[in-house]
C-alpha cells in the first residue's frame, strides 16, 4: 500500500555515534537560546526575545511532528486529524490559564473568565471544574486526546479503516471538532478562544524569564519524547509496527493483535500530541478554534513528509525547517509565500521521497 | 517607474488639496520612521483585509510625497500573518522586537486584536485597530478607530423601530457566531427589552463562518415574520457569508419594504460580489458611506482611485478608519516630536482630523474616536443611499451600559 | 389593447370628481419634501386615479425623478405639474427610502390592476395584498369582476380579502377571513393575525382561519424541507462528482479538487466580462461557460496528472500531499490575478424568484436549476463511462491495468483523459456554486471535506452511491437543522458518517476497483 521507507535498522556504528552526537549538539546548542537572550543588547551573540519565542513554538511543532511521524512513519496510520490532539491539549492548559487569571480579568470577576461573564453565564460550566489545579489540567491536556484516540481508533481499526479511509475520517473528525468549538454555545470562548493569559505556576508569563522556562520545558518534552518514542521503535515493538506498516494482513496471520498495537501507538501519538499542544498554548498565548482547521493537521504530517517520514530526527527536522521558512517568508514575501511553500512540498513528495534526511543519508550509504 | 513617479506627483498635489501643513519632501535627518502593516494577505480573511494594506501603503507614499513625518521617510514593513491567529501574535513580535517598527497598523477580527493585545502591551508598541467591533476592550497600546456598538448597532435598530424605518415590533438577530454579533445582540437584546419589546419577539439565530445554505434560515426567518407583527432582521453576518444570504434573501423574494435587513459588517466592497437588483431598500449602518457628498470623501475618494490604478475598487468604512487613524498619527507625531510610544499616546488625545464622513472625528481618551452615525439603503449600483444621520458625531461607549457588568466600571 | 384605456378613461371619467385632477397637481410638490411627506404625496398621487400618476410613480420607483426645489421633473426633463419643458440646471435626484417604496407599491398595485399586462396585474395584486388598505376594496372588486386569467384572479381574490380584514364593518371582516383561511401561505396567516390583535370580537374566528393555514402548512413546510435538502445535497453532488471520479475510480486523493471548483467558478467570471461587450450573449454566459469551465479545470487537470500524479501512483497518501501544496499554490494564483475580493457573477433573469407549486410551496429558481444542472452533470458522467469508448478503457484499466495495457489501451492516456474528466466535472460545479456562494480564491476550501465524506459515505467508485450519499446527506442535514442550529446539525452529520463507515467502510454502495484494494 505504502512504499517502505529507510527503517532505522542499525548501520555502521560511527555513522550512528555521528547522528546522535549532532542531535545532542543540536539539543545544546537550543538550551542555550535562552542564554544567549540575557546578553546585553549590542552584543554580537544576542538573540532576540522574537527568536526564543518562535523557537519555542517550533519546539513544541517539533512534538507534533513526531507524535504524527511515531503512527505514520513506524505503523502506518496516518491521521489528517492530529491538529485536533494538538489544540485539545492546547484547550486544557488554556482552560487552566484562563481560570489562573482570576479577578484580574476585565471584569473583575472572581471566578468567570471574561467571555462567560459578557456572554451572561450565570455559573462555571461542570467541564470547567477543576481546571483550576495544575496536575489537573496536565491531566486532561492527556487524557482527552488519548480518549479520542482511543475512542476513534478503537471504532476504525476494529472494522479494519486504513489507508486513506481512516486519513479522510480523522479530517473529518478535525473538522467536526472546529465547528463544534467555533460555537460559542459551548463554553470555551467560540472564534475567540482564550487569550490574555496572566501567569502559571505563579510565573507570571509575558516574561523574559517565563518565556526562558517554559522553552526548557518544551525542550525537555521534545528530548523525552525523542527518547520515548526512540525506545519505543528499536525494541520488538518497534518491530511489529512497523511490520504492520508494511504487510498488516500478515502480521494479523501470524497471530498479534494488530488492533491493539495499532491502538497503542495512536493513543500515544495522540498524547504527546496534546501535552505539545499544552506547551504550545502559553509559548503563543492563544488558543482558539482554528487550530483544528484540516488544514492544520495537513500541513503537520507535510512537517513530517519534508523532514523525512520513518525517521524520528526527520519529522523534528520538518518541523524547524518548514516554520523556519514560512516565519522568514511570511515577512520577507508576504504575496508569494505560498509559492514556495506549496512548491516545495509539491518538489519534496516528488523528488525526496525519503525527505531532506534521505536528502543526508543517500551519499553517506 | 514613470507611472509611479506619476502617481507620486499625483498623490502631492492631493495632499496639497488636503488640510495637511505641505511640507517639501526633503528627507534631511534620520532614519526612516517604520510603519508595521498586520492585515492577512491569505486565508479567509485576505477578501476584507488586503484593501486596508493597501489604504496604508497609500497613505504612506501620501505622507513621504509631503515630505514624511518630522523631515523622516516613512517606511513600510508589511507581513502576512495568513489569517491565522497565533501567527499574528508571533509577527506582531516580530514587527516590534525584530523590524522595530515605530506604529502598527492592523488586524481586523477581533480574535485576531486579542491575540496580539498582550504582545503590544508587552512591548508597549502602538496599534490602529480601524474596524467595528463589539467593545468591552480599553488597552492604552491600541487606538480604535472604528465604530464601538453605541455608534452603530443601537442607532441603526431605532430606524428600523421609527416611522421611517418601518415601524419593526419584531426583530430576528443573524449573526455568525464569533464575539462581535454576541456581545452586540446581547446589547440589543437588552436595548430592545427596555422599548418594550419582549424576547418573544426576537428571534436569535447564529451560523458558522463562511456558512453558505442559508435556505433553511430564511425560511424560518419569513416564518418568524408571520406571526403578524412588522418585522426586520438585524444582521452581523459576517464577511463571506453576506453572498449567499442575500442571494438567498433575493430569491425567496424578501424584499425590504417587507422584512428589511439591516447589516452591520456590509459595505461597498461586500456589495461588489453580489447583483443587488433584488436588495434594494435593504439597510447598512457605518459611520461612512462611498456614497457621502462633499470634499473630504472626494478628496479621499480620488487619492484611492490615483493609487489602486482601477475604476471598479471601492472604498469602505474600514478604509476610512485607517485613513483616518493614519492622519491622526501623522499629527500626533508631528505634535509630540517624536516617534515614542508614551509622548505619541499623549499627544493624541483630542487629536482632530476632517474625515472622509464629512465630520470632524476627535480622539477621545478612552481611545475611541467620535463618529457620525450613518444609514444607508443599498441601490441598484451596488452603493449606499444615506437615508440618516446623526446631526453631529457621538462619542464612543466602549463599555456598553447595556452590560450590567460593566455598571462599576461607568461610575 | 384599447378597450382596457377606454375603461381607464371612463373609470376617470365616472368615479372620480373633477376635483381629483386637482389632487396631483396638490400631492406633486410632496414629493420633494422628505421621507414622510413624500409618503404621503405618493399615497395621494394613487388615490387620484390622475392618469399623470402612473408613469409618474414608476419613474419615481425607478430613481428616475429629479427635483429643483418643489419643482419636480420627469425623465424628460418636463416639469411634472406643467408638462412643458423645465430648467434642470442643479436639478437633484429625488431619493426615496423603504417606507415611501412601500406606499409606492400599493399606490403603483391600485393604479397597475387595470393594467393591459396579467404579470403586471399580478404583481398589483399582490403589492395590494400587502398594503393593508380597506380603500381599495371597490378598485379589486371592479378588477376581479373584468379579469379573465385564473392566476391573476386569484391573487386579486386574496388581495380583496386582506383589504376587507381592515375594512370597518364585522361582517365584512368576515367574509375576508373565510377566504385568507382558505390559502396556504405565511402572508395571510401574518395578516390574519395582525387582526386578531385589533379584532377581539373575531379572535375566535380568526383563530380557526389559522388553525386551517396550519394545518396545510406542515405539508407546505415538509415539502420545503425537501426541497431545500434535495438543493443542499445537488451541491454536495455536483462538488463531489469529480471527486467521486478521481478518487473513486483512480485512487487519487487530489486536495487541490476544491480549487478546481474555484477555477470553475472563475471561469464563469471571465465568459461573463467577455459576454459584456455583446449585450444580447450577456443572459447567456451562464450555459456559454458550462463547456469552458469543463476544459479549463479538466486541462488544469491533464497537466496536474502527467506533470506531477502520475509520478505518485499507488502512493495515495503522497499523492494528497503533494495536491494539497498544488492547492496553495493555485489559491494564490488567483488570489494575485483577480484579487482578493469576491467577484460579481451574474444571474440571468430565469434564475431569479420563486416558483410557486400547488399547495402554496414555494421554490427557488437558482436552486432547482442548481438541482436540475447537478442530475444533468451525473447523467453526462454516467453517459460518458457507460457509452463511450473511452469509458470502456477507463473501465478497463481500473479492473486490471496490465490486462489492459496487454489489449492495447494506453494506459497512460486513459489515466490522463480520466482525471481531466474528473477535473473538468470539478469546474461545472464551479459553474453552478458560483450561483450560489462567494466567487473567491477561498471558494473551494469549503466544499473539499464535504466531498470527501459524500464520496465516501455513498462507496467509493460509485456513482450512484454519490448520488444517493450526497442527496441524503443534504436532506438529513436539513431535517436536523431546524432544532439544533447550523452547525449542529453540520457536526451531527459528520458524526453520523464517521460511525456509519465504522460499520460499512465501504460505504453506501461497494465496489470493486483499484480504490478498493487501497
Amino acid at each position: 500500500m505504502s512504499d517502505v521507507t529507510a527503517s532505522p535498522a542499525p548501520r555502521g556504528i560511527p555513522l550512528r555515534l555521528l547522528v546522535r552526537g549532532a542531535i545532542i549538539a543540536a539539543i545544546a546548542l537550543l538550551a542555550l537560546l535562552p542564554v544567549l537572550n540575557q546578553l546585553p543588547a549590542g552584543s554580537a551573540f544576542r538573540v532576540s526575545d522574537f527568536t526564543v519565542a518562535v523557537t519555542g513554538k517550533w519546539i513544541c511543532y517539533g512534538v507534533l511532528a513526531l507524535a504524527i511521524d511515531l503512527a505514520w512513519g513506524y505503523a502506518g496510520i496516518l491521521s489528517l486529524g492530529h491538529g485536533a490532539f494538538f489544540a485539545l491539549g492546547g484547550y486544557a492548559m488554556g482552560m487552566h490559564l484562563m481560570r489562573l487569571i482570576g479577578p484580574r480579568g476585565v471584569y473583575g470577576h472572581p471566578i468567570l473568565p471574561d467571555f462567560m461573564v459578557f456572554l451572561g453565564y450565570q455559573h462555571l460550566p461542570w467541564y470547567w471544574l477543576g481546571f483550576d489545579h495544575f496536575p489537573f489540567a496536565l491531566l486532561m491536556a492527556m487524557l482527552v486526546p488519548g480518549l479520542l484516540a482511543f475512542l476513534v481508533g478503537w471504532l476504525s481499526f476494529r472494522s479494519r479503516i486504513t489507508g486513506v479511509y481512516f486519513s479522510i475520517i480523522t479530517q473529518a473528525m478535525t473538522y467536526a471538532l472546529m465547528l463544534a468549538f467555533f460555537r460559542n454555545d459551548m463554553g470555551f470562548g467560540g472564534n475567540n478562544g482564550f487569550t490574555d493569559f496572566k501567569e502559571l505556576l505563579g510565573m507570571p508569563l509575558n516574561t523574559q524569564g517565563a518565556r526562558a522556562a517554559l522553552f526548557y520545558a518544551a525542550l525537555a518534552l521534545l528530548t523525552g519524547s525523542l527518547l520515548l518514542c526512540r525506545h519505543i521503535v528499536s525494541t520488538k515493538l518497534g518491530r511489529v509496527l512497523m511490520a504492520v506498516r508494511d504487510a498488516e494482513s500478515r502480521v494479523r496471520f501470524l497471530g498479534y493483535s494488530v488492533t491493539a498495537f495499532k491502538l497503542f501507538v495512536f493513543v500515544l501519538s495522540a498524547v504527546l500530541a496534546g501535552l505539545a499542544g499544552a506547551l504550545y498554548v502559553p509559548l503563543v498565548g492563544i488558543i482558539n478554534p482554528g487550530d483544528f482547521a484540516p488544514g492544520n493537521s495537513i500541513e503537520a504530517v507535510i512537517w513530517v513528509a519534508v523532514g523525512g517520514r520513518g525517521t524520528l530526527i526527520g519529522a523534528i527536522l520538518g518541523a524547524f525547517s518548514v516554520n523556519a521558512l514560512k516565519t522568514w517568508l511570511t515577512s520577507f514575501a508576504p504575496d508569494l509565500w505560498l509559492f514556495v511553500l506549496g512548491g516545495l512540498f509539491v518538489a519534496v513528495t516528488l523528488l525526496l521521497p525519503h525527505g531532506l534526511v534521505g536528502l543526508f543519508r543517500r551519499p553517506l550509504k | 517607474m514613470t507611472l509611479s513617479l506619476t502617481r507620486r506627483a499625483a498623490l502631492a498635489g492631493l495632499g496639497g488639496a488636503l488640510a495637511m501643513p505641505a511640507i517639501r519632501p526633503s528627507f534631511a535627518q534620520g532614519a526612516p520612521i517604520k510603519v508595521g502593516v498586520l492585515h492577512s494577505l491569505s486565508g479567509t480573511m485576505a477578501i476584507s483585509e488586503t484593501a486596508l494594506r493597501d489604504t496604508v501603503l497609500m497613505m504612506i507614499e501620501w505622507a513621504n510625497a509631503q515630505g514624511g513625518v518630522l523631515g523622516r521617510k516613512l517606511e513600510p514593513v508589511v507581513v502576512d500573518p495568513a489569517s491565522n491567529w497565533p501567527l499574528f501574535a508571533e509577527k506582531a513580535r516580530e514587527l516590534l522586537a525584530v523590524s522595530k517598527v515605530d506604529v502598527t497598523f492592523g488586524c481586523w477580527t477581533s480574535v485576531s486584536r486579542k491575540s496580539v493585545l498582550p504582545v503590544f502591551e508587552e512591548l508597549n508598541g502602538l496599534l490602529f485597530y480601524p474596524v467595528q467591533y463589539e467593545g468591552e476592550e480599553q488597552s492604552k497600546n491600541v487606538f480604535y478607530t472604528g465604530a464601538a456598538p453605541n455608534q452603530q448597532a443601537i442607532p441603526a435598530v431605532e430606524y428600523l423601530m421609527g416611522k421611517d424605518g418601518g415601524e419593526a415590533k419584531r426583530i430576528a438577530l443573524l449573526g455568525t457566531d464569533y464575539v462581535y454579533p454576541r456581545t452586540t445582540n446581547r446589547i440589543l437584546r437588552a436595548f430592545l427589552n427596555s422599548k418594550g419589546i419582549s424576547d418573544a419577539d426576537i428571534m436569535e439565530e447564529y451560523t458558522p463562518f463562511g456558512h453558505s445554505d442559508w435556505q433553511g434560515i430564511v425560511s424560518r426567518v419569513k416564518r418568524f415574520a408571520g406571526e403578524g407583527k412588522r418585522t426586520a432582521i438585524v444582521s452581523t453576518i459576517n464577511g463571506d457569508a453576506n453572498v449567499p444570504f442575500y442571494r438567498e434573501l433575493g430569491n425567496q423574494g424578501i424584499k425590504a419594504e417587507d422584512i428589511p435587513c439591516v447589516a452591520f459588517s456590509v459595505g461597498e466592497e461586500e456589495l461588489a460580489g453580489i447583483d443587488t437588483k433584488p436588495l434594494v431598500g435593504h439597510l447598512a449602518a457605518w459611520n461612512y458611506f462611498m456614497s457621502v457628498p462633499g470634499k473630504p470623501n472626494d478628496d479621499f475618494k480620488a487619492m484611492w482611485k490615483v493609487y489602486i490604478r482601477n475604476d471598479k475598487r471601492v472604498t469602505n468604512d474600514p478604509m476610512e478608519a485607517t485613513y483616518t487613524g493614519f492622519r491622526m498619527w501623522m499629527q500626533a507625531v508631528a505634535k509630540a516630536g517624536t516617534t515614542s510610544v508614551d509622548p505619541v499616546r499623549e499627544a493624541m488625545y483630542g487629536q482632530k482630523v476632517m474625515a472622509p464622513c464629512g465630520y470632524e472625528e476627535e480622539m477621545h481618551r478612552n481611545h475611541h474616536l467620535s463618529k457620525p452615525v450613518m444609514i444607508g439603503e443599498v441601490q441598484e449600483n451596488g452603493q449606499f443611499n444615506v437615508v440618516y444621520k446623526t446631526p453631529a458625531a457621538i462619542a464612543a461607549e466602549n463599555w456598553s451600559p447595556f452590560i450590567p457588568e460593566n455598571a462599576s466600571r461607568r461610575g | 389593447m384599447n378597450r382596457i384605456l377606454l375603461v381607464l378613461m371612463f373609470l376617470l371619467a365616472v368615479v372620480l370628481p373633477a376635483a381629483a385632477q386637482d389632487s396631483y397637481l396638490d400631492a406633486l410638490p410632496g414629493l420633494a419634501g422628505g421621507f414622510g411627506s413624500q409618503a404621503e404625496a405618493v399615497e395621494r398621487l394613487g388615490a387620484s386615479g390622475d392618469p399623470r400618476a402612473l408613469p409618474l410613480l414608476r419613474a419615481l420607483s425607478e430613481g428616475q425623478l429629479r427635483k429643483r426645489g418643489t419643482t419636480i421633473l420627469l425623465p424628460n426633463g418636463s416639469d411634472a405639474a406643467t408638462g412643458q419643458p423645465a430648467d434642470a440646471t442643479d436639478a437633484e435626484t429625488v431619493r426615496i427610502n423603504n417606507r415611501v417604496r412601500s406606499a409606492l407599491r400599493g399606490a403603483l398595485g391600485r393604479l397597475q390592476l387595470v393594467s393591459i399586462s396579467s404579470d403586471e396585474r399580478f404583481a398589483a395584486a399582490n403589492s395590494v395584498f400587502r398594503s393593508r388598505s380597506a380603500e381599495n376594496i371597490p378598485a379589486l372588486e371592479a378588477a376581479i369582476s373584468r379579469e379573465s386569467v385564473p392566476r391573476v384572479r386569484e391573487r386579486q381574490e386574496l388581495a380583496l380579502a386582506a383589504s376587507r380584514l381592515v375594512a370597518p364593518e364585522d361582517a365584512v371582516k368576515r367574509q375576508g377571513i373565510a377566504i385568507l383561511g382558505g390559502a396556504t401561505s405565511e402572508d395571510s396567516r401574518a395578516l390574519l393575525l395582525e387582526a386578531r390583535a385589533t379584532n377581539p370580537s373575531l379572535a375566535g374566528e380568526i383563530d380557526a382561519a389559522v388553525a386551517s393555514i396550519d394545518s396545510r402548512l406542515i405539508y407546505k413546510r415538509a415539502a420545503e424541507t425537501l426541497f431545500q435538502g434535495l438543493s443542499l445535497g445537488s451541491v454536495l453532488l455536483l462538488a463531489a462528482l469529480g471527486l467521486a471520479i478521481t478518487f473513486g475510480v483512480m485512487g487519487v486523493i487530489n486536495m487541490a479538487h476544491g480549487e478546481f471548483v474555484m477555477l470553475g467558478a472563475y471561469t464563469t467570471f471571465v465568459v461573463q466580462e467577455a459576454c459584456r461587450g455583446i449585450p444580447w450573449l450577456l443572459p447567456w454566459s451562464l450555459p456559454l461557460s458550462v463547456p469552458a469551465a469543463f476544459l479549463v479545470a479538466g486541462l488544469a487537470g491533464a497537466a496536474l496528472e502527467r506533470g506531477l500524479i502520475r509520478h505518485l501512483y499507488g502512493r495515495p497518501l503522497e499523492t494528497l500531499l503533494m495536491t494539497f501544496g498544488v492547492g496553495m499554490i493555485l489559491q494564490q494564483a488567483v488570489r494575485l490575478a483577480f484579487g482578493a475580493q469576491n467577484r460579481e457573477v451574474l444571474s440571468p433573469a430565469w434564475m431569479q424568484g420563486t416558483l410557486s407549486l400547488p399547495g402554496g410551496i414555494l421554490i427557488t429558481q437558482n436552486r432547482l436549476w442548481v438541482i436540475v444542472f447537478s442530475l444533468l452533470v451525473l447523467g453526462l458522467a454516467l453517459a460518458a463511462i457507460r457509452l463511450t469508448r473511452f469509458g470502456l478503457e477507463m473501465r478497463a484499466v481500473v479492473q486490471n491495468r496490465r490486462t489492459a495495457a496487454t489489449m492495447g489501451i494506453r494506459t497512460g492516456r486513459v489515466d490522463a483523459l480520466t482525471f481531466a474528466f474528473g477535473s473538468g466535472m470539478a469546474g461545472m460545479a464551479g459553474v453552478a456554486l458560483s450561483q450560489i456562494d462567494n466567487v473567491s480564491p477561498n471558494l473551494g476550501t469549503g466544499y473539499i471535506i464535504d466531498s470527501f465524506m459524500v464520496v465516501v459515505f455513498g462507496g467509493v467508485g460509485s456513482l450512484m452511491g454519490t448520488l444517493v450519499g450526497a442527496m441524503g446527506l443534504g436532506v438529513l442535514n436539513k431535517v436536523i437543522e431546524p432544532w439544533a442550529g447550523a452547525v449542529l446539525a453540520k457536526v451531527a452529520v459528520l458524526v453520523i458518517i464517521m460511525l456509519f463507515i465504522q460499520r460499512r467502510p465501504r460505504g453506501l454502495f461497494a465496489l470493486k476497483g483499484r480504490a478498493a484494494e487501497a
